[in-house]
Parts: structure tokens; sequence; C-alpha cells
């Protein structure tokens, strides 16, 4: 059999192959060669055939077979056979195969051999993946060889003892006695090696660090050493561009770091030190800044005073300004975790990072963004967010959805005026339209509806906004819905802020119209169009065209945009006295709290900001449907049953009446569509039902009423206060019924005046048993924010005797409590 | 400086060196690898040397024709992995003289003890350039007497 190729050999012959396939085959030609090696137990050749395994590994080929070769090899007498075979345990092994405790033994012998590289391989191969099994069995040797003399091995055996740690923490206390004497070492392998192993047991282990603090006296040599390594002169062994041991410095920072976190006198004790350090250091390269910045996490996570504080945020500010890339990255990441707890140190360095918005490269951008964010207040508000909004239109498309998050978000904290925000608004919709989130839309249209007095120029704006561009659908649907609302506004010309436009219902019904066809337009955004149309057609004069649009909807394919349209229509044909109510302006939505990302700040830029993922459309009204008429009234949301007992088989008749019937209550106007994100409903329905139970017994002092007490037939009203909102009156009504007969489809109805709104919950059931035998209890939720006289309207139907009996009753004996 | 990995690779990806602190499955090596050097190098040419992947971070510098790639802890010095880095190729250096891509994968087994020599368990063990580089050729003078008479 001739000697198998040399290695060199191998490596040439593979790298001539010119294709992958090539490659392969040679590779499996000498896979089989050296397999057949094994199987002759060859050792003159192993270790020649495990090196080769290991490249053809290293090109990514299976090598497992060559893992019991490596136990041979290490086993052998030969230092050649045991350094490939330590290096193929290292990278063929690992403390998932059990094949690796077979090394145990091979490695306590040679930890104990008379060559101290031999021992050196072993804890090498130990501290890199020993698992925890051999580390067990092997700390007693490893302990031993920390206490030895000869400063390589006693290097080693301290980096060993962390791993061993590591991976068995209760092995720990074994190495404390011969750790003792380690800082006493003038051999800086030694030094720096007993300073990672002091750090690692002060971070496991609470009370070691206290121990480290108060008996051993640490931090004061610490302090020493560090001392005598700036201040000795050139040493040639350790010199870095003019640096001594710049990686026992940073070591040694790192420790008192841990050592003066949360202690006073510690901190102390480091003062001096650390402001020598940040002085001092030569910071034309790269090594001297990697000292200062551990100088400056090291200051701002001690005790330190506040001058200190002042002096390492100074450094990262003129780190800011360096020319070094990396150096300007890693300023802005210390800035970021400090912007909290020093935040007026870092606003005088505001103007620095902004200019880094600028910079060229995606990482530093990203986190000069994140830094703006944190450093916008009221005061600079004006100029952060000019620079903020210059930044959105020409920054990189992964920024942009979570930079318009934070400039909506900055600008509701602080706005100066209320059309500033809304100018903002519109600059970030027309920039960077497309990647603002789903639920900004509601939160924009929230915004609007309160703005009152900005309606007619927030109309105009976003009409010329549309004119110019269709294609961002946030903007298209903020503007269709705007329209829709203030239309009137538009064309009559009103607009104070700013040059009035002369537009004619005309052209704002052919750009709706647009939209409507446009293939640019999303099912959403055509709703959005469509709803918009028709609420002008309480606010235009040229009525038929809307009703001929509408019409030419009712066969639209898209199921949605059709069932608006057949509804819209029946508005027009049987309901059109119910219209102009229906389509009135809405009222001001009650503020809710900001659903938006409150944490922006995201170290992996890949994180997403959750968004509601039910994108709802827009709750259509159902004028046709007189029941849902009541609902709505009601203040009702699809998400709260109502009163589903009795309704779609109610004639078209009763639903008018009941209209009629309240009347001179008059409705609030809300029904036009509103958007049906969660977010933006009255809160009051949501929060109480979730967080508080119903009855609470704090405020049982508000006394019972009977409403209503007729033909048997009596109601009485308890009262509770929901306690998230004291405007919130929760009355249950129970009723009960004298007559020998049962009362059965017993349905209950209430209204109420226009300031207030109502909820009705479902009741226990719908038949009165007769004879008090039992009672029928439904929760009404009445929201009275302006504080006035309770008034209510109530409406009675229930079937009697085999009749159907109806009633109408008003009640106004609330007890004052109940309402103030 | 609590490494997890530091991996060598060419500018078509291909793998010098591979050093592994953590035990890591086969399988995941392999995607760690093909993850490091698509973004790497998909870096753009004067951007800085940091990035993030997963929770860790990855502190990378491109010598000639080598990318040297390691992955850190999320609290470690970046600016002291980059000296770090620069280290081991100066022990490259020392050790093969003006070293280069071709020395690194016809001696990838040396560049491995040297690696050895100078980081134990993802810290770093000597601080001394002449003191690893002294080991080595120790190491190197028993190798040779142990070999006699046959050679690789």
């Amino acid at each position: 059999m001739p000697a198998p190729i040399r290695l060199r050999e191998l490596i040439r012959t593979i790298r001539t192959a010119r294709t992958q396939a090539e490659e392969r085959e040679m590779i499996q030609k000498e896979c089989a060669a050296i397999r057949s090696s094994f199987r002759e137990e060859d050792n003159t050749y192993r270790c020649r055939n495990v090196a080769k395994l290991l490249y053809m590994h290293m090109l990514g080929y299976p090598a497992h077979f060559g893992q019991l070769e490596c136990l041979k090899l290490i086993a052998s007498q030969k230092f050649t056979d045991k350094r490939i075979g330590y290096l193929g345990a290292m990278l063929l092994l690992d403390e998932r195969q059990d094949v690796h405790l077979l090394m145990t033994n091979c490695i306590k012998n040679d930890l104990n051999h008379s060559t101290q590289y031999v021992q050196g391989l072993a804890l090498c191969t130990l501290g890199c993946m020993g698992s925890s099994e051999m580390c067990r069995d092997l700390a007693g040797e490893v302990e031993k060889l920390l206490k030895t003399s000869n400063s390589y091995l006693r290097k080693k055996a301290a980096l060993c003892a962390v791993h061993v740690i590591r991976k068995v923490p209760e092995l720990m206390e074994m190495f404390l006695p011969a750790t003792k004497n380690l800082l006493s070492e003038k051999n800086h392998g030694v030094l720096h090696t007993s300073v990672v192993l002091l750090t690692e047991m002060c971070e496991r282990s609470p009370d070691m660090l206290l121990h480290f603090r108060k008996v051993w006296l640490l931090v004061p040599q610490l302090v020493r050493i560090l001392k005598n390594l700036i201040m000795s002169g050139y040493s040639p062994e350790h010199d870095v561009s003019g640096i001594s041991d710049p990686f026992l410095q940073v070591r040694i920072l790192r420790l008192l770091r841990i050592l003066g976190r949360s202690d006073d006198d510690s901190s102390e004790a480091m003062n001096d030190i650390l402001a020598q350090v940040a002085t001092n250091t030569e910071t034309s390269k790269n090594v001297g800044n990697a000292i200062l910045y551990e100088t400056v996490l090291t200051i701002m996570d001690i005790k330190s005073e506040s001058g200190l504080r002042v002096l390492a945020i100074n450094i990262l500010g003129r780190f800011l300004l360096n020319n070094d890339k990396n150096i300007r990255y890693v300023a802005l990441t210390s800035l970021l975790k400090t912007v909290q707890t020093d935040h007026n140190a870092v606003q005088r360095h505001r103007s620095t990072i902004v200019d880094c918005l600028k910079d060229l490269d995606v990482s530093i951008k990203r986190r000069a963004m994140e830094l703006s964010f944190a450093l916008v207040n009221g005061n600079n508000i004006r100029g952060m967010m000019k620079e903020l909004l210059y930044f959105l239109d020409s920054c990189d498309p992964e920024f942009k959805a979570d930079c318009a998050s934070g400039v909506f978000l900055a600008a509701e904290k602080y706005a100066p005026s209320k059309r500033w925000h809304i100018d903002t608004i519109m600059r970030v919709l027309t920039t960077a339209g497309s990647y603002v989130r789903d639920d900004s839309v509601p939160n924009l249209i929230q915004l609007i509806t309160n703005s009152v007095e900005m309606h007619a120029y927030t109309v105009q704006r976003l009409y010329k906004a549309l004119l110019d561009d269709i294609s961002q659908q946030p903007l298209v649907q903020v503007s269709s819905w705007c329209i829709g609302e203030y239309g009137d506004l538009l064309v009559s010309g009103q607009c104070e802020e700013e040059e009035p436009i002369q537009v004619t219902e005309d052209e704002v019904l052919d750009v709706l119209e647009g939209l409507l066809v446009s293939n640019l337009s999303t099912p959403v955004t055509r709703g959005y169009s469509l709803t918009a149309i028709m609420k002008l057609s309480t606010r235009f004069s040229s009525v038929n065209r809307i009703k001929k649009v509408v019409s030419i909807y009712g066969s639209s394919i898209d199921v949605e945009l059709q069932q608006r349209a057949v509804e819209y229509n029946a508005l027009f044909k049987k309901y059109d006295h119910m219209r102009p109510a229906l389509l009135e302006r809405m009222p001001i939505m009650e503020k809710t709290a900001s659903n938006g990302p409150t944490e922006i700040m995201q170290t992996n830029g890949e994180t997403e900001p959750s968004v509601p993922d039910t994108k709802h459309l827009p709750l259509v009204t159902q004028p046709a449907n007189q029941a849902n008429d009541l609902l709505d009234l009601l203040g009702g949301n699809d998400v709260m049953p109502v009163i589903q007992t009795t309704l779609p088989t109610k004639p078209a008749s009763a639903g008018g009446e009941l209209l009629d019937l309240l009347g001179d209550l008059s409705l609030s106007g809300g029904l036009a569509p509103a958007p049906s994100v969660p977010v933006s409903q009255p809160p009051f329905l949501l929060d109480g039902l979730s967080s508080q139970p119903l009855f609470n017994d704090t405020s049982a002092a508000i006394p019972p009423m009977t409403a209503y007490s007729k033909n048997g037939l009596k109601i009485e009203f308890t009262f509770e206060r929901a306690n998230p909102n004291p405007n919130i009156a929760v009355i249950t009504i129970h009723a009960t019924n004298t007559t020998e007969a049962d009362m059965t489809e017993f349905v209950f109805q209430a209204a109420v005046p226009k300031t207030f709104q109502l909820q009705l919950l479902s009741p226990s059931s719908n038949i009165v048993p007769a004879l008090n035998q039992g009672s029928v209890t439904q929760v009404i939720r009445v929201l009275n924010p302006q504080k006035q006289q309770l008034r209510m309207r109530v409406k009675l139907t229930y079937t009697h005797k085999g009749s159907p009996v109806q009633d109408l009753a008003e009640v106004n004996n609330f007890p004052p409590q109940s309402w103030q | 400086m609590t490494m997890h990995f530091l991996l060598l690779f060419s500018r078509q990806g291909k793998l010098r060196l591979q050093k592994w602190f953590t035990p890591i499955p086969e399988r995941e090596k392999k995607k760690i690898v093909r993850d490091m050097t698509t973004m790497v190098l998909g870096r753009k040419p004067r951007s800085c040397n940091f990035l993030h992947w997963k929770d860790l971070k990855i502190v990378y510098k491109k010598y000639a024709s080598l990318y040297f790639c390691c992955g850190l802890d999320a609290e470690e010095n970046e600016l002291l992995a980059l000296e770090v880095l620069h280290r081991y190729v100066e022990l490259l250096d020392k050790y093969f003289g003006n070293v280069c891509e071709l020395d690194i994968i016809f001696n990838f087994e040396k560049a491995y003890f040297i690696l050895d020599e100078f980081l134990l368990g993802g810290e770093v063990q000597e601080t001394s350039k002449q003191v690893v580089s002294r080991s080595i050729e120790a190491s190197d003078m028993l190798q040779e007497v142990s070999e006699r008479p046959c050679s690789r």
C-alpha cells in the first residue's frame, strides 16, 4: 500500500478542481483511501490522514468517521500526533457526542505530562470544548495547575478555570484559594487571565463580589496595577502604538466597573484613576479609543461624581466628531444608553448627533435616528422635526416606517400648535405615505376631527395633496375621509390659514370618483372614497350626480363596495328623510391612549413594531336596518352584542317610529362611518368592562329607584359607578311581573339626550315570569361627561296573554347621585 | 473579550478557518457561517466594522483578501475586538513572514496552533506578541524532534 499523499499535496490537488463536481470526486476518492487506512489501524500515517480530513471538513464535507482516530492520536506519545489529535477533537467532537468522554482520561494524563506544551494542549482543549462531565472530573487538575509557578501553564489554567466555572458554577469555590495570589504576578499573561477569572466569579456570584470588595480589598489592588501600567515607561513586550498592554487595561477597567457598581466606597476609590485614564490616554489610534470607550462605560455604570460623568459624555461627544466611523458608531450606541439618565449632558451634543443623520453608513444613521428621537423635547421640537423630516425624505426605505412612527409620536407629544401638527403629519404622509403604520390613519382622522378650527385648512391641504399624487394609500384614505366630512368648507373657500382655493363641487367629485376607478387604490381606499361621496350628498347640491355614482357601484364586483352602494342607494330611495341626520358631521372623538409604538428604539433593525393585525374596514352605516340604528344611537360598537333578540324581523315602520319618537331628545350624529379599529372606540365602553367588576361595592350609596310601573310590569333601576371612569353610571334594570301570566319576548330599549352616551348589554332573558317568580335583569352603562341631569326615554315591548304590548315612558326621577 | 466564534473567509466566501468557543450543532455552525459570509460580504466598502446579528455583536475586518469575523456578546468592547483581530494578524504575519491567504490555506493547522496560543475559551490568554511567538517556535521544535523519521 503506497503512502497516503501528503496534506499539502492534497490541498494543491483539490484546488486545481475546476468545478464543484470535480472537487467532490477528488474528495470522495481521498476519503475512501483514508477510511481504508483507518481500518488498517495504520499508526504511521494516522496523523497525516486526520490532518487531510480536517481540511476536507473545512471545505464542508462530512468527517465524523475521523472522530475516534482523533482520540487515538491524542493517546499517542508523539507530540505531532497529539497536536493534530487535539485540533481534530476541537473541530470534530463536541459535548453532544458521548465519544468525547473518552478523551477525559487522556486529558487527565496530559495535564500531568512532563512537557509543558503537552499540558498546554490539554488545558486548551479542555478550556475550549470541555463538557460539564469532563470539567467535573478534571477540575482538580486544573486547580493544581493554577498554583504552579510556571506562568505559561498558570495563565492557561486560569482560563480553563473560567470555562469550568461557566459549565459547572458550583465548582467556583474550589478555585478561590488559588486565585488569591494571582494578582501579585508580574507576568502580564497571568495577570490578564486572572482578571478574567475574577470577573467571571464576580459576575456569577454576588457573594464572591462582596468578598472581593470587602475582604480581599480588590479595588485598591486593581487601581495600583492600572496605575503602574499607565505610569511605567515604554515596555516593548506589551506596547501597542505607545500604550502599554491595552488588553489588560481594558479588562481591569471592566472588573472595576463590576466592583464599583452600586457601591459608593469602591466608586470613590477609583475616581482618580478613571479621571487619569480618561484624560491621559492617547486618542490618535483605535487602541487608545478602545481604552477610552471602556473607561466611559465604567464611569457611566458606577456611582461616579457628576464631574466625572460630564467628562465621560464629553469624551463621547468628541468621539462623534472623530473621522473613524467605528468610533462614531460606538459613541452613538453609548449615548443612546445614557440618554435617559444624563439627558441634559447628551442634549449638549444634539447638533453633532443630528449631523450624523447625514452619515453614509447605515448603522450610524440608524443609531443617530434613534438618539435624535430620544432627544426631542418641547424646546427643540421645531428644529429637530425639520431635520428629521429632511431625513425621512432622503433615507432608505428600511428606515421610513420607524422614522414616520417616531415623527408621529414626537409630534403628538410636543406639537407647539395644531396647525404645525397637521402640517407635520401632511409632510410625512406625502413623503413617506406608503410606509406609515396601518393604525396611523384612524389616529390622524381623530386628530383632525379634534382640531375644529383647522378643518378648512386641513381639507384644503389634503385636497391639494390628492391632486398631486394618489398612490400613497394612507394619505388618500385620510384625504377622502376629510373631503367627505368637510367638503362644504372646501367648496365655500373658507380657509383662514392660507389662500383659499377655488374648487367646484364637480371638481371634488371628479377627484373622488377618480379614486374609485384608479387601479392604484386598494379596496379599503375605494370604500373610503365611496363613503365620502355619499356624505357629500348632504353637503353638496349635486345630489343627482352622487346618486348616479352610488347606483353604479351597486353592481360592483367588490362585495364590500357593492354592499355599501346598495345600502346608500336604499338610503336615497326609502330613507331619504333619515339621510341628513345619518350623514351629519362627526362629533369630537374621545381621545384614546396612544396605541402606537412607545418604543422605537431597537437595537436590531429588523424588529417589527406591533401593528394591530385586524385591518377593519370602516364601519358601514346600515340605515336600512333600524335596529342597528338603535345600536348606533347607543354608541354601539360591533364588539358588544347589544340587543340580539329582536330585530331583523321588525317592519320598517317601527324603526322610523323609534327615531321620530326620540326626535326631541335628538340623536347624536355619530352614524357616519367610523374607522372601526378598536383604538378609536370610546374607551369607556371597553375599559371598565375588561378590568373592573361591574358591581362595585364602593358605590352602593346610590339608592335604587322605580323607573316604570304599569300593568303589572315593574322596572327598577339600581346603580353602581364604574371605577375607572367616574363619569360612567352603571344601571341595572330589574323587570318583574305581578300578573298571573308570563310576559314573553320582553324587550327593553332606551335612549338618552345628546350629551350622553348609552350602552345596553344583553338581558338575562326575555321572559319575565309571572307572579314575581323571577326577574329579567339588564345592564345599562351611561357616559355623562358633562354631568348633566340624567333623563331617559324607555320603550317596552312584550307579549302578554297572547297579545303584543308596547309602551313608552320617560324616566326623569333619577337620584342626583347617579349623575353628579 | 468573550468570543463566541472566529471565522476567516475569502472574498468568494470560502472558509479558511473556523474556531467555535461554544458548543453548537454542526448544522447550526454551517448556517452561521453562511449568514456571516452573506452579511459581511454584502457590506458597502466604507461601512463601519460592526454589525448586529441575533443577540450578538459581529466585528469584522478585511485584511487583503481575507475577512476576519468574530461574534461577541452584546456588552463587549467592539473597539478592543478590532485590536484582538489585529493582534492575531500580526502573529500570523510574524510566523509566516508577510502572511497572505495562501499561507493560511496551505498551513491551516499552524494558523489554528497560533490561535490556540493567543486565545483560549474565547478570551485572550497572552498579551505579549513575543511570548506567543516563542511558544509556537518551541512547540514546532518539539514537533520536529518527535517527528523523525517520517514527515508529513
